[in-house]
């Protein structure tokens, strides 16, 4: 890409992978077992938490030289919270519908270990533009974890992908479920996330011995 | 070497300088976007009402939940709801405004033993009476509210749910269709007493094809909210029996 430079590629692709905040930095785990039981929940809340993120980042980012380090995780957590309100504030006006999809997510969002965990350990040390691309690599990251877990869990705990049924109709009993198959309501609940998580984590250890940590 | 930041006075300064400045931005976009927040309240309480006694969008599939369109619904409102009733001890009254009483407040009124207001919409469609009660309780996270339509036999229309923070997936699908469209023709009498409808599990009935058992299949993964919207129901039926004693069709 000629529009950044390899540094600044790294600070996107990093997260994604062989760095992500979920699987690596083990950050944003609350998050990612409450809401993974449905695909939409885990893409709403990943572009949520993108726009947060990478605001937020910029704004600390910007005010990294004045922050007075005794106080900066409460300066950090004011920045996040008020740029929320202002968020859900604005929407509540002007996009009444939207706003209310996303209230349930407002908290998630403001506690969110990710976004307390770049401001701290990136934006309060660079620069507005790569802190920027670090938060949208970061929060890519987390959505692309968000969006496998609740795929598995949406598809093998009740059958539907975005609420459309793709395994046939567990009550007629079409479909798949005409061969005596049945949802695993158990993938519905938050321990099931727990679990897909960590498989995803050692799926990716074991392709890549690098990031076993040793102890 | 010691940075200026590092100073106690710079920390409370700007500490202070801090939240005058994020106050000042709340507290002024707060005021300006009030005016639109309250009209949009307004009319969500409006739509809410008409879905309950099935004045909606709602195609014949069993898709999403499609209200009355902002920009009609005040009039619709106007058109379907010919009473508005205010419940004070014995005493009815009629108010326009009624639909704009905050429920939440005039439940605490009943725990402190003040008096409360208790309010009730009469709508009519297609020659049909509808009774339209409000509801408010808790779910695990946060509040519960909806309504409630009834017939004269104590059958249920139509209900309408909406929840404040509860699980993305989980509890927060008390709003889905596929919940509320189960509710409807159950009724709240059991033989003659007042017994509301449970949010049952295993009751052995996913289709809920069981219209006099009191109960409708509950959500996987949602108990807590699912006993909150059985305990939400039944409160309210029990808060307004009186009025609906007189109402019942002998």
């Amino acid at each position: 890409m000629a529009l950044l430079s390899k540094k600044d590629t790294n600070l996107i692709t990093d997260p994604l992978a062989d760095n992500n905040p979920i699987t690596i930095q083990v950050l944003g785990i609350c998050s990612a077992l409450a809401i993974t039981a449905e695909l939409k929940a885990s893409l709403v809340m990943a572009i949520s938490v993108m726009f947060v993120l990478g605001a937020g980042n910029v704004v600390i980012s910007l005010m990294r030289n004045i922050i007075p380090s005794k106080i900066r995780i409460i300066v950090q957590l004011i920045v996040v919270a008020t740029l929320v309100i202002i968020v859900d504030q604005v929407l509540k006006a002007y996009a009444y519908e939207l706003s209310k999809t996303l209230a349930v997510f407002v908290g998630l969002i403001i506690t969110n270990c990710i976004i307390m965990g770049r401001f701290e350990a990136f934006a309060l040390a660079n620069g507005p533009w790569r802190s920027f691309l670090d938060g949208i690599g970061n929060s890519l990251g987390y959505g692309v974890i968000l969006v496998i877990v609740g795929f598995f869990r949406e598809l093998l705990g009740s059958g539907t992908l975005f609420g459309f049924p793709v395994l046939g109709d567990p009550i007629m009993k079409t479909g798949l479920y005409a061969t005596g198959y049945e949802n695993n309501g158990f993938m519905i609940i938050p321990p099931a996330a727990l679990i897909v998580v960590g498989i995803i984590i050692w799926v990716q250890r074991s392709r890549n011995p690098a990031l076993v940590e040793e102890n | 070497m010691a940075q200026k930041t590092d100073s106690n006075v710079y920390t409370v300064v700007f500490a202070a300088v801090m939240v005058v400045v994020v106050g000042s931005i709340l507290a002024f976009l707060a005021s300006a976007l009030r005016p639109n927040i309250k009209e949009n309240e307004r009319f969500e309480k409006q739509q809410n009402i008409l879905y309950a006694m099935g004045v909606n969008e709602n195609g014949d599939d069993a898709g999403s939940v499609n209200f009355i369109p902002t920009d009609v619904v005040e009039d619709e409102f106007a058109s379907y709801i010919k009473e508005q009733l205010v419940i004070q001890g014995d005493k009815i009254t009629e108010d326009n405004e009624a639909y704009l009483i905050d429920l939440k407040k005039q439940l605490a009124n009943i725990k402190k033993g003040e008096p409360y207001k208790l309010p009730v919409f009469l709508g009519e469609k297609d020659g049909k009476k509808f009774y339209i009660i409000p509801m408010y309780g808790k779910g695990l996270w946060d509040a519960i509210w909806g309504f409630i339509a009834l017939d004269d036999t104590m059958t249920v229309q139509g209900v309408y749910f909406d929840h404040k923070g509860e699980t993305p997936g989980l509890g927060a699908n008390i709003k889905m269709r596929y919940f509320m469209d189960d509710f409807k023709g159950e009724t709240i009498l059991n033989g003659t007493q007042y017994a509301g409808i449970a949010v049952a599990k295993g009751n052995n009935d996913p289709l809920n094809n069981t219209k006099d058992d009191n109960e409708v299949d509950a959500l996987a993964g949602a108990t807590i909210t699912g006993n909150g919207v059985s305990a939400m129901i039944s409160e309210t039926v029990k808060l307004y029996k009186p009025y609906l004693e007189t109402i019942r069709a002998k």
